[in-house]
């Protein structure tokens, strides 16, 4: 809305969006200044971190994270702020709610406390993932003070092969630029291989943005972005929805701009991706061995590289194909929406997981979790020996019970396979929804091509 | 009004990977409560073994790092998750100030919210000073120039650091993030005014249809 002294754009937020690890401080920073929230009415809250996905459970079922589920509750009271509690029917992970309830439009700022915000970039908004301090700078003010960014895009061409997904796309973009390429800037991504993605798809790339280093990741609204939106709950009367159709489609049509840093992707040879390491840069396609430490040339690279091979128990050279994994999670803000969880249930149907496999499925919300239900697609992973569960973050940050415990190897849809991630001395391979589910099958990772071939 | 920063001199400890992650700053499992030890939850899992014993290899377990308020650490620090508790848990440990050739731009932010200056150093002024200079028996004290953009060894090595202009002088004065912004309220409600006119579907208040 204006441009301060020093440079930074003053932005006014127009959706406000709140999780309950990230929120009490600045609630208690508030009350000190004797502030009310400024725009409670564009605001809403919910609980996903800290939930337990025990199906039917309610806010004392895991007793540790209640003191942090109380004060979302009461916070979002004292200032009439929605709240989608455990009981809601709307209740879910922050990225997955804000688009799904059309809380996230094409060309609105959306804020909030977590660094996955950009997922809304998949229909055009500018999601701002923030910290504390800032989420009670928007409360007080409904406005963030941004340096401007640099622009980057990537265009991402061809045709993805059969049994290759968005999720696959955005880790091998990661393995090709590193975790700190898009630092400093925002991202667009382009190309036919993103424009013939359907929405769904196109939250799973723009969600990794902060894995590619970005704060903000975003892809042009277009007629499919719109045709999601259309009758989601929190959208305008259809008076009001026509004039921001009109606005949106101008919104698409600014090509021609100019870009800071411009990079391509060939798709059309990705493989399936699975991470070998402990950042997401160090992925390899199915096919492909894990690297010699010897490809390497810098030391520090190296020894990184040889740190995390030893952290993570896999051997340089060889292929991750035939590993065994103790767990297979499909979950979290990147993988749990409806499509993703058809995706895995492709795979499974009729097949059964591995006797040493623990394997579950965490839906994004409670409303994907319905329509998976309306589907069967939970009649599908139960009978395969799925653990069908209540929708939360789960074991994406194990700050819940979910936890996948010490030198245990996991492999995930999530988005993180830092040290530790998962729980102490957790092992964490990410992949797609479909990889995931094959791997549950197998008992060990393997080409999920192989199962859809045959 | 913040505390406003002022110069000092202290003991520095150096990680110098790359791309240390908030995770590894301040682990989940240290974020349970709202108001968690984060000054002992600092690398709790590189510092701490399964016990939650001390491993005594961590470089804040040693002598006199125990005592440090600066760290040279390595690129990209900060990157991963939002959780501005990685900044608390540094400032609460007792560091002031970060120095890395790039930061993550969240964790940046989060740093300067919090009165800890996150400055960018060049990689090989950081390797000058860390190196130990010949004698080797240099305590690591460093003096740390916000007005200059310096640090400073006590051996007279001295190398600049980037921070805005405006950073800077913001952390000088102490300034309020919120304070500053609230000084726009006008603008700000002109804003919205306006926008509820103009653009009804972003600042109308949200609502609910019926559900079906
Ligand atoms: S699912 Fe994982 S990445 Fe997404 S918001 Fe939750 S914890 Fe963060």
């Amino acid at each position: 809305m204006k441009t301060l002294d020093d440079g930074r754009d003053l932005l006014f937020v127009d959706r406000h969006v709140l999780q309950e690890t990230t929120s009490a401080p600045a609630f208690e920073g508030l009350r000190r200044r004797g502030l009310r929230v400024r725009h409670p009415e564009l605001t809403i809250a919910t609980q996903d971190h800290i939930v337990s996905t025990e199906p039917g459970r309610t806010e004392t079922t895991n007793p540790q994270g209640r003191e942090l589920m109380t004060l979302m509750r009461r916070n979002s009271a004292d200032n009439s702020i929605r709240h989608f509690g455990v009981e809601d029917p709307r209740q879910g992970i922050v990225h997955v709610i804000a688009p799904e309830l059309g809380v996230a439009l094409p060309g609105s700022v959306l804020a909030c406390g977590d660094s996955h915000t950009s997922t809304a970039g998949g229909l055009g908004a500018l999601g701002i993932g923030v910290g504390t301090s800032e989420v009670e700078h928007v409360l007080a003010t409904q406005t963030l003070a941004l340096a401007r960014p640099r622009a980057m895009r990537i265009d991402f061409q061809g045709k993805l092969p059969q049994g290759v997904t968005a999720k696959d796309v955005i880790l091998h973009a990661i393995g090709l630029f590193g975790i700190a390429a898009g630092q400093g800037h925002a991202i667009e991504y382009a190309g036919e291989a993103i424009r013939v993605l359907p929405v769904e798809a196109r939250l799973t790339i723009c969600n990794m943005s902060i894995e590619i280093g970005a704060r903000l990741g975003l892809i042009a609204p277009d007629e499919a972005t719109f045709a999601y939106l259309q009758g989601r709950e929190f959208l305008p009367e259809q008076a009001v929805l026509d004039r921001a159709m009109a606005s949106w489609r101008m919104l698409a049509s600014d090509a021609g701009a100019g870009f800071d840093k411009e990079l391509t992707v060939d798709c059309s040879k990705i493989a399936p991706q699975v991470t070998w390491g402990t950042t997401q840069e160090d992925v390899v396609g199915i096919d492909r061995p894990v690297p010699d430490v010897g490809a390497f040339t810098d030391a520090a690279q190296r020894d990184r590289a040889t740190e995390a091979m030893r952290y993570m128990d896999v051997v340089p050279g060889k292929p991750l194909e035939g590993l065994p994994v103790d767990i297979a999670f499909i979950g979290s803000c990147t993988n749990a929406r409806l499509s993703d969880l058809e995706a895995a249930a492709v795979v499974i149907e009729g097949r059964k997981v591995a006797a040493h496999v623990r394997a579950m499925v965490v839906p994004g919300s409670m409303s994907v979790k319905r329509a998976a239900e309306a589907k069967g697609l939970d009649k599908i992973f139960r009978a395969a020996g799925f653990e069908w569960r209540d929708a939360g973050c789960s074991m994406c940050v194990s700050i819940n019970q979910d936890v996948v415990g010490p030198g245990k190897r996991c492999i995930a849809t999530t988005n993180r396979n830092f040290e530790n991630r998962q729980g102490p001395r957790s092992r964490t391979h990410l992949a797609s929804p479909a990889m995931v589910a094959a791997a549950a099958v197998a008992g060990a990772i393997t080409d999920v091509r192989k199962m859809i071939a045959s | 009004m913040k505390t406003p920063f002022q110069n000092f001199t202290g003991i520095a400890a150096t990680m110098p990977a790359a791309n240390i992650n908030t995770d590894a700053i301040i682990p989940a499992s240290f974020l349970r409560t709202a108001h968690a030890d984060m000054g002992k939850g600092l690398f709790g899992l590189l510092r701490y073994d399964d016990e939650g014993k001390e491993r005594p290899d961590f470089v804040l377990n040693r002598e006199p790092f125990r005592r440090a308020s600066i760290l040279f650490a390595g690129e990209n620090f900060g990157c991963g998750s939002s959780r501005e508790a990685a900044a608390w848990a540094l400032k609460q440990f007792g560091f002031k100030c970060v120095f890395a050739p790039s930061f993550a731009d969240i964790f940046y932010e989060n740093a300067f919210r919090n009165g800890v200056l996150a400055a960018v150093v060049a990689p090989e002024d950081l390797e000058a000073l860390t190196a130990l200079p010949p004698e080797g028996n240099v305590q690591p004290f460093f003096e740390v120039d916000l007005s200059a953009g310096t640090i400073a060894r006590m051996d007279g090595t001295v190398v600049a650091f980037r921070i805005a202009a405006s950073r800077r002088d913001a952390l000088i004065r102490g300034d309020d993030e919120i304070d500053m912004t609230l000084k726009h309220a006008d603008d700000i409600a002109a804003f919205h005014a306006e926008g509820l006119i103009a653009r009804p579907w972003l600042h109308a208040p949200l609502t609910q249809k019926e559900r079906s």
